[in-house]
């Protein structure tokens, strides 16, 4: 099966810090594939250059083997890539509701600049999966009033509204608490079985040994395995790299 | 239609009314006065909002399509020898100077953001005011002087009176339009996070250039009504950075980013200025007044009196409906709710109806 989403070769610096250092991943059609690694291994740099938010020193992204490298984000959004970021960035002075039809306004081929804001298909989309997410009561309310968790699930709201090809998730389960964490699993698997694919960056193992095949191990901004999440585990370039014990216990 | 939009609608139409009848329930010529320039700031402050009260991007340069507009309707005046009435048949060319100039400032300026953006608008003021300083058709330091108008002295305001009701009617309904839709809504989320908003594909430099060139229409229309009410234009007074600060002021004081909020802001500010200039000898007192209204409004209601006084409101609204305080109640969190609760727990306790409520004022 060819890969949807493919990195070759991804070299990224800032300044005297070399972020990614040949980063090639491939995440396939239909799968929910994690990365991982240590701190500062290179992960949000890698999801920075996928979207356009950073530009790569070399190497090639592609996206269904079409190179969209260095593509501005509203373009890489256009083509079918929605994420959401590690600290959550909603709009806060908007409702819950305009936060959503803000990812569905590209849809819209309405030729009149001053047609409302959302018309009663996106306005129903949008509604949908308020409810699939269970932060439905929220529409009308400004998305600044919400929690840190409820937040994390608008964003992932806004980013399926759009209904992208590839969904990047940066540390869905970052700083949440735990029955927040089995919901988003539950809904992220939910939507995978109905052929969603996911690319997701998590501290948290449980979560990503539970919900991700394959898993793709960063380190120094390179990959240092891939595979599924048992062989992973027991990799000692992996333990390695996050105890700093693999080769010698090996 | 709710019970708030039906109050909206008829305080906007009341309120429409009043002005259209301004000149003709007060026919002394020293109130009038006060209305044609307060509608001039109507409209110039209303404008700027369509632009930075929606996007957020604060611009101390319109004042480059208000002097703009004031040197175009002159030097075509001067240069087509045009006299009376007909002078206001080149407003609508006035706006369209004023998009044209807005298209290289915008594209050039809309490089950069935040401070950086407020700087580039001032430099670019600048040279235009020293180009109307400078330049051979612009009359120099002397300016502009208008034809003698042949009026009726007791309704020799009411043409201007009327024609700044019409370019301010006409914005605030445009900044309407363009709050409620889909642009407008990319506005705002320009002005809340604008590298997410691109990441969710707006076209922001696309959005934000549009509105620079919208709002500089109805400044540039106004900046040729003021010119030929006020019969001088200067490098001085057209190219005037306080009428940068007047706009910015009276759009913070109303409410930054609403619709009637700069209108409000105008609406008090320039009258009460008109008032101390004829009252004080010296008019730089107001220039202090200024600077303390401005302290004020930035300290006790950054948001400005509609959003304020809206939220309150709602507020009291609530705690009557609940007898509960505004965070008595929170909505349940809906179909997954055992899953999800657990979300609220580090909520910042606030009522979501009564911030939606605020936010819509």
């Amino acid at each position: 099966m060819s890969a949807l989403l493919r990195t070759e070769g991804l070299a990224k610096a800032y300044g005297g810090v070399q972020a990614l250092n040949g980063a090639s991943i491939e995440v396939s059609p239909g799968r929910i594939t994690g990365l991982i690694g240590p701190n500062g291994s290179g992960k949000t740099t890698l999801f920075n250059v996928i979207t356009g938010y950073a530009r790569a020193d070399a190497g090639q992204v592609f996206l269904d083997d079409r190179p969209i490298t260095n593509f501005r984000p509203e373009r890489v959004f256009a083509l079918g890539i929605g994420r959401t970021f590690q600290l959550t960035r909603i709009f806060p002075s908007l409702t819950v509701l305009e936060n959503m039809l803000i990812a569905a306004q590209h849809k819209e081929r309405s030729r009149n600049p001053f047609a409302v804001a959302g018309g009663p298909a996106s306005r129903r989309h949008a509604m949908e999966l308020l409810e699939f997410t269970g932060i439905v009561s929220h529409a009308s309310a400004l998305a600044q009033t919400l929690s840190y968790g409820q937040r994390k699930l608008l964003e992932l709201s806004y980013v399926l509204v759009a209904d992208p090809d590839v969904v990047l998730l940066d540390e869905p389960a970052g700083g949440v608490n735990p029955s927040l964490i089995n919901h988003l699993a539950t809904r992220i698997r939910e939507l995978n079985a109905a052929g969603k694919t996911f690319l997701i960056v998590e501290h948290n193992m449980d979560f990503v040994m539970r919900l991700c095949d394959p898993i793709t191990v960063l380190d120094y901004g390179s990959v240092i395995a891939s595979g599924p999440p048992d062989l992973v585990r027991n990799d000692p370039k992996v333990l390695d790299a996050y105890l700093g014990v693999g080769d010698d216990e090996s | 239609m709710t019970t708030a939009r039906v109050w909206q609608w008829s305080g906007s139409l009341l309120l429409l009314a009043a002005a259209a009848v301004f000149p003709l329930a007060f026919t002394n010529p020293a109130i009038t006065n006060y209305g044609v320039y307060t509608l001039i700031f109507v409209a110039a402050a209303s404008a700027w909002n369509i632009f930075s009260g929606y996007s957020g991007y604060i611009s101390l340069g319109h004042a480059v399509f208000f002097g703009s507009g004031a040197y175009f309707t002159g030097i075509a005046t001067r240069d087509w020898h045009y006299t009376g009435s007909q002078v206001f048949a080149l407003l609508p060319l006035a706006g369209l100077v004023g998009a044209i100039l807005a298209v290289p400032f915008g594209l050039l300026a809309l490089q950069v953001r935040r401070h950086t953006f407020v700087v580039m608008t001032i430099a670019v003021f600048f040279i235009f005011q020293l180009m109307a300083y400078n330049l051979a058709t612009t009359g120099g330091t002397s300016g502009l002087l208008a034809p003698t108008i042949n009026y009726n002295a007791a309704t020799y305001n009411n043409p201007f009176y009327y024609a700044a009701f019409a370019i301010a009617a006409g914005t605030i309904t445009l900044s309407w339009l363009i709050r409620r839709s889909r642009f407008g809504l990319q506005l705002r989320a320009i002005r809340d996070d604008e590298d997410r908003a691109r990441g969710l594909g707006v076209r922001a430099m696309q959005v934000k250039l549009s509105s620079f060139v919208i709002s500089a229409v109805p400044v540039a229309m106004i900046g040729g009504v003021w010119w030929y009410y006020t019969t001088l234009v200067d490098p001085s007074s057209g190219f005037d950075p306080l009428f940068d600060v007047a706009v910015a002021l009276m759009a913070f004081l109303g409410g930054l980013g609403t619709v009637a909020g700069p209108a409000l802001g105008a609406l008090i500010i320039e009258p009460a200025e008109l008032y101390f200039q004829q009252q004080v000898s010296s008019g730089y007192i107001f220039l202090i007044l200024y600077g303390a209204l401005f302290l004020v409004v930035i300290l006790i209601m950054p948001r400005g009196i509609l959003p304020t006084a809206g939220e309150l409101i709602t507020k009291w609204l609530t705690r009557r409906k609940n007898g509960t305080g505004p965070t008595g109640q929170r909505p349940p969190v809906g179909a997954s709710s055992s899953e999800v609760d657990p979300t609220t727990d580090d909520s910042q306790g606030q009522s979501p109806r009564a911030s939606t409520a605020s936010g819509l004022a």
